[in-house]
């Protein structure tokens, strides 16, 4: 028989990324695909979605200069984008609003999502309140746990939450449900889901959703300062928020890109969620890019104290601006993301949720090294409200 | 050995190998087959089934906390190969085991152990340039998935890019059994009868003599996955042998004589 030797799918990057799925998949990612290029060549789609993105999540969201924190690092000026000042709390929004509609474009009426910290869940649930969707999110029961306030929030907003109980019952074990619940009612429903993770077009389509925190902050810090920032720093899990912030300074080869990843407790495979400096290349959850995982190919355990970078992989476009080296990759530890937290909330009156305090971690470290002419721009993906049962009991709040 | 189904309809039987240990697996695998299995998916435990209903999921556990690995399911093809000449065999696998053992590597392994073809759940036709040219270079057979959900362009290239077999799924969703067989099955295999002439296997929820029946009207074989994994884990690791035997004959409804499984 003939080698038929085919042209690999679209949404590679270099060569991570691709469509890794069970074929039952492939249709509805097919019918996806398309209808995602054709709403990008709809200027009525565009309206829409920015009317939704000013009027109901409340962007533009602000550059703020943080004066306080930048005096009492004494070394570069910093500058916090503020996506935790958006509806439901998070960067998140972005990427479900677009989604949403492009479900209803395709006239699928069920929605489903994973989450870890609860945000992309409530986000999630939220656009289906607006658009009238039925919606079911899959969580891990720790992350269920931790996050309790999101479970709340979005069982408010008439979304069924399913509790997850396999594997370490975080995030990558809620994917693997979402991806059973899918290719089981693919016909009627449409996976939402909420990282540049997953087989294509997820990573290009969510990329291009959340690129408009880079687009607002390249606008507005040039308008503040007249150049551009020294670096810009993101924390990242799947990597939604640090691609969306990064993507539009991607030809500006003078911005530093970094990506700060979950350095939990420890080095060992299972304590952490640094995929750059434990994983190795495989392919998990329909994408070939870096993964956490053993001599043998098994996904490793992972840990953060931040549910939403507490994952295996880490998206395929950032594996490819690794690998380049346009984006640098480091992390911080559960103990340093904790102090990050206090101390941007004692200087600046910001409560950043415990995934964008690992950004803050790593701006505290850099900050003090470079000059005041250097600037910083640093993505405040998120608020802490979700977190306060975490940090009660880690910086023991409770008064007693 | 090229894979052949011997009697109408053929019998391709899963298990998930280390589940509940590589010994009884060994023993379960000649039952299966003296019992009247054509061909024997062995499958690789992954830690992320993403594709598997909840009774492969709990082997799937079972078995790499236990310690499987891809290296044990080759030694176990090798052994089989011996023991029983004639049998299919196949590698079920996602595709993250053969990427890490390395696919050259796991290609050369599989020929070397007498494997015959390969299925990776997580790989379709688009992506997989260089795994076909691996397992061309080793005469292995790719297999493919066929979903209800394929269109015919798909179907098409699934069939021209398969050896061995088309696997066709019953119906969208997991692996695992259903109550009733779903007619998505029939009119996908007539889809696909357009494009092979290879035989066409179904699979998915399949689990009662009426199923086994019921298929063999319009496909070539059956594939049994989740009811004999869920027998298995039932049975217990000294019963499993010769329940999965008892379960592989009621499958035919007794038109073969059962053959007594070793140890």
């Amino acid at each position: 028989m003939a080698a038929t030797v085919t042209n690999r799918v679209a949404g590679r990057f270099g060569p991570y990324g691709g469509r890794y799925v069970p074929e039952t998949l492939v249709a509805a990612l097919d019918e996806l695909e398309q209808a995602y290029a054709e709403a990008q060549a709809d200027p009525d789609f565009h309206l829409k979605l920015d009317l939704l993105l000013r009027d109901y999540a409340g962007r533009p969201t602000p550059l703020y200069f943080a004066s306080r924190l930048t005096e009492s690092l004494g070394g570069a000026k910093i500058y916090l984008k503020r996506e935790d000042l958006l509806h439901t709390g998070a960067h998140k929004i972005n990427n479900c609003l677009g989604q949403a509609l492009l479900a209803v474009r395709m006239g699928k009426k069920r929605i489903i999502a994973e989450t870890g910290a609860g945000q992309h869940g409530v986000a999630t649930a939220t656009v289906c309140a607006l658009f009238g969707l039925d919606c079911v999110v899959y969580m891990g029961e720790e992350d269920m746990h931790r996050q309790e306030l999101n479970v709340y929030r979005m069982r408010m907003l008439g979304a069924e939450v399913r509790g997850v109980s396999s594997g370490s019952r975080t995030l990558k074990d809620a994917i693997n449900e979402a991806m059973r619940d899918w290719v089981t009612n693919v016909r009627t429903t449409h996976y939402l889901l909420g990282s540049v993770l997953g087989a294509h077009p997820y990573p290009t389509m969510v990329r291009d959703f959340h690129r408009v925190i880079g687009r607002e902050a390249r606008a507005q810090i040039l308008d503040k300062e007249n150049r551009l920032p020294t670096a810009i720093i993101a924390c990242v899990g799947g990597g939604s928020n640090a691609i969306g912030v990064f993507y539009e300074f991607i030809p500006d080869r003078e911005v530093r890109l970094l990506g700060v990843e979950a350095g939990g407790r420890g080095a060992a495979l299972g304590e952490h969620a640094a995929r750059f400096s434990g994983g190795s290349p495989g392919v998990l959850q329909g994408t070939y890019s870096y993964v956490l995982q053993d001599d043998n190919g098994q996904i490793a355990l992972t840990h953060s104290v931040s549910a939403g970078l507490d994952y295996a992989s880490i998206g395929p476009e950032h594996a490819a601006l690794h690998d380049s080296g346009r984006a640098e990759y480091t992390s911080a530890t559960d103990a340093e993301a904790l102090d990050a937290t206090l101390r941007l909330a004692r200087t600046e009156g910001i409560i950043p949720a415990l995934e964008s305090a690992h950004a803050v971690a790593e701006c505290l470290r850099l900050a003090p090294t470079l000059s005041p002419r250097d600037i910083l721009l640093v993505n405040i993906s998120g608020r802490g409200d979700k977190d306060m049962g975490i940090l009660a009991s880690a910086l023991n709040l409770s008064g007693a | 050995m090229p894979i052949r189904f011997a009697s109408k309809p053929g019998l391709v039987a899963y298990i998930t190998v280390g589940d509940p240990d590589l010994a009884t697996t060994h023993n379960i695998a000649i039952a299966a087959i003296d019992a009247g299995a054509d061909v024997l998916e062995l499958g690789v435990p992954f830690s992320d089934p993403l594709a598997d209903g909840p009774v492969i999921q709990r082997a799937s556990e079972r078995a790499v906390k236990n310690g499987t690995r891809l290296h044990d399911v080759l030694a176990l093809a090798a052994a089989l190969r011996l023991e029983r000449p004639q049998t299919g065999l196949i590698i079920f696998t996602y595709y993250n085991p053969v990427l890490r053992f390395g696919l050259e590597n796991f290609c050369a392994a599989a020929a070397q152990a007498g494997v015959d073809g390969v299925l990776v759940t997580d790989m379709i036709v688009e992506e997989s340039g260089e795994y076909l040219e691996a397992l061309h270079r080793h005469h292995l057979a790719p297999i493919f998935l066929a979903a209800p959900t394929s269109p015919d362009a798909r179907l098409e290239r699934i069939c021209a890019a398969s050896q061995g077999f088309v696997y066709a799924l019953s119906r969208v969703g997991i692996t695992g059994t259903r109550a009733s067989l779903e007619s998505d099955a029939e009119q996908l295999v007539k889809r696909l009868r357009r494009f092979t002439k290879l035989p066409i296997a179904v699979g998915f929820g399949i689990s009662s003599p009426e199923h086994f029946a019921a298929v063999g009207e319009f496909a070539d074989a059956a594939v049994i996955g989740s009811a004999l994994v869920a027998t298995i884990e039932q049975a217990g690791p000294k019963n499993a042998p010769i329940a999965i035997a008892r379960f592989i004959q009621g499958l035919r409804g007794g038109i073969r004589e059962p053959a007594v499984p070793t140890r």
